[in-house]
């Protein structure tokens, strides 16, 4: 039986919705399989199963976390060695680390890497596995496929909803040999920014995203507001970071973070190129601004030309008077 | 002397009209080209390290003639000499292909540390200081958003998604910035003239030692099956607030099931 492994990033155990997403995706291409890192992994179990991952692979290894990045390398390197001729593809979050973790390793497999998938799929004989990629600000659809070994895809978060199939998964502990340059880079701290409560914005299926436009770090608590009430992750454009309103952490744009949520909401921001690079894949793009000739209008499936200020606070008693 | 290497690349300008050639490989020859903006972090921050002790700073790009105007772009804020990696046969290189021969050169070159932007402007996958570190064999510490060298260490500050990690590695070491490093200085009158006078050299893939069967289009690992330009987003509904506003949003997204 074919599997894809799929490379669940759970830092704290946990199973994060991007890794459900990619178990849902594997399930087209083949048997799903499950990589989890770190001395808590085994509390992913449970979700991972309900997902349909018929195996789980356990690294509890506390160097998988104390090091960058090249220990998971390693022990990827050596699950799919076992795995051996069965492996069809593996499959990883598109994150910055996803990404560095999947080219090593494809590098390390004599294999080719495709980065920023946003669908995947079962192809014909000759390629078995198909990604499709968005280029050139959205521009472009492309589809391409592996041409060398195992393909290693990195998948964007929000390529699908993830759909529970529930598999009695049979559970390896992997005991992972590294070698010496594998602890080369060493995590001496680490700060985490105390938590909002909100969903985490790459995985958000709603993004609301405050700009220029709002004129002031006091006013994103407008925004905060309205991802309160739709559960949204709450965005920042450049300037607003910038200028110092909002965390660069919630920073969405080129140099910032890529999300394609089902919904993205722009108020007050113009949408620079550098901002659309980080938000145009989303399925569906709302914007309030009150310049008519704002870029972020090209883009919009529905646009409000107009202040945020009256028009997000209306938009708010909107959803609460709809709600009762 | 210590050494520096720092990758820049020579990228289509994000407001041209980009797009595929027939090989699927991106047209970097009708669309304007310039350093590409992230990379000048990374030449900021080596120039730094430069001026806080004796170091040696070496430009590496790869890439057609138009390359050229990155390196002299980047020479004229500083730094010392520069090296152009040009073969016609790299046309095409994926991102293996591409660590392959920027590793060849960084050796031949020698360094201490390689310092490169978070990621292209144009791909964009971030993949070449990993892919690099992994063929140089010294640890890779990427996104940083300060950077501090010491003695024979380095330590930075990763921005990552759910945190802000400190990684500190043993130099000769690969270090990739992001733009929270700092802006990039302009370069003065000065320093354009002086860049001209600058060593620039040239190499191919034979002063490397690469076997062109490992390079270009042939031997890229995955392949572009098919590229088609997206319907434009132009059924969008725009509507002017006069007043309801909110509630035409409002409509709007519960005719999508957003509320």
């Amino acid at each position: 039986m074919p599997q894809v492994l799929v490379v669940a990033d759970a830092v704290d155990g946990s199973a994060p919705k991007p890794a459900l997403e990619l178990l849902t995706l594997a399930r087209r291409i083949g048997s799903p399989s499950a990589v989890v890192f770190g001395p808590y992994a085994e509390r992913a179990v449970e979700t991972l199963a309900s997902h349909g991952a018929e195996h789980v692979y356990l690294v509890k290894d506390h160097r998988m976390l104390d090091h960058l990045v090249v220990p998971k390398v390693e022990a990827l390197e050596q699950i799919t060695r076992q795995i051996g001729a069965d492996l069809t593809a593996v499959l990883l979050t598109a994150s910055p680390e996803g990404k560095e973790i999947g080219a090593r390793l494809a590098l390390r497999l004599d294999a080719g890497f495709i980065s920023d998938a946003i669908d995947v799929d079962a192809g014909d004989p000759g390629y078995p596995v198909v990604a499709t990629q968005s280029a050139f600000a959205a521009s472009f659809t492309v589809t391409s496929a592996v041409t060398s070994g195992v393909p290693v895809i990195a998948v964007k978060p929000n390529a699908t909803t993830p759909a529970p199939q529930p598999v009695q998964a049979a559970v390896n502990e992997v005991d992972v040999e590294l070698s010496q340059a594998a602890t080369a880079a060493t995590i001496t701290g680490r700060e985490v920014p105390q938590s909002s409560g909100r969903p985490e914005l790459t995985d958000a299926s709603i993004v609301v995203s405050g700009g220029r436009g709002l004129g002031g770090a006091e006013h994103f608590a407008l925004m905060e507001r309205l991802a309160d009430l739709l559960g949204a992750a709450v965005g920042a454009s450049r300037a607003a970071v910038d200028a110092g309103w909002y965390p660069h952490s919630n920073q969405v744009g080129q140099t910032g973070k890529t999300v394609s949520p089902q919904l993205y909401l722009a108020a007050g921001i113009s949408g620079a190129i550098q901002h659309r690079a980080g938000m145009q894949t989303s399925k569906v793009i709302a914007a309030v601004n009150k310049d008519p000739e704002a870029p972020i209008f090209e883009l919009a499936d529905f646009g409000v030309v107009g202040d945020l200020h009256q028009v997000v606070p209306a938009l708010i008693d909107e959803i609460i008077s709809r709600r009762g | 002397m210590p050494k520096i290497v720092v990758l820049v690349k020579f990228t289509p300008d994000l407001t041209g009209d980009r797009s595929f050639q027939a090989d699927g490989t991106v047209d970097r020859v009708s669309v304007p080209g310039r350093l590409s903006e992230l990379d000048e972090h990374a030449a900021e921050q080596a120039l730094r390290v430069k001026e806080s002790g004796d170091w040696e700073l070496t430009y590496l790009t790869m890439g057609p003639d138009g390359a050229q105007d990155a390196l002299r772009k980047a020479l004229s804020m500083g730094g010392d000499a520069a090296v152009h990696v040009r073969d016609a046969r790299l046309h095409g290189s994926d991102a293996f292909a591409t660590s392959l021969v920027l590793a060849a050169a960084i050796q031949r070159i020698g360094f201490d540390l390689v310092l490169t932007g978070m990621a292209s402007t144009d791909a964009g996958m971030g993949v070449v200081p990993a892919l690099l570190a992994e063929r140089l064999s010294v640890p890779a510490l990427t996104f940083a958003g300060q950077l501090a060298v010491t003695g024979d260490s380095v330590e930075i500050v990763r921005d990552s998604d759910t945190s802000a990690e400190t990684v500190t590695a043993r130099l000769p070491a690969i270090v990739s910035v992001t733009d929270r490093t700092g802006e990039a200085r302009y370069p003065s009158f000065k320093g354009i003239m002086a860049a001209k006078k600058k060593p620039v050299a040239t190499w191919g893939l034979a002063d490397l030692g690469i076997d062109p069967g490992q390079v270009g289009l042939a031997a890229a690992r995955s392949t572009v099956l098919s590229a088609a330009r997206r319907p434009a987003r132009t059924a969008g509904q725009l509507v002017k607030d006069d007043g309801d506003g909110g509630k035409l949003l409002a409509d709007f997204m519960a005719a999508h099931r957003f509320i």
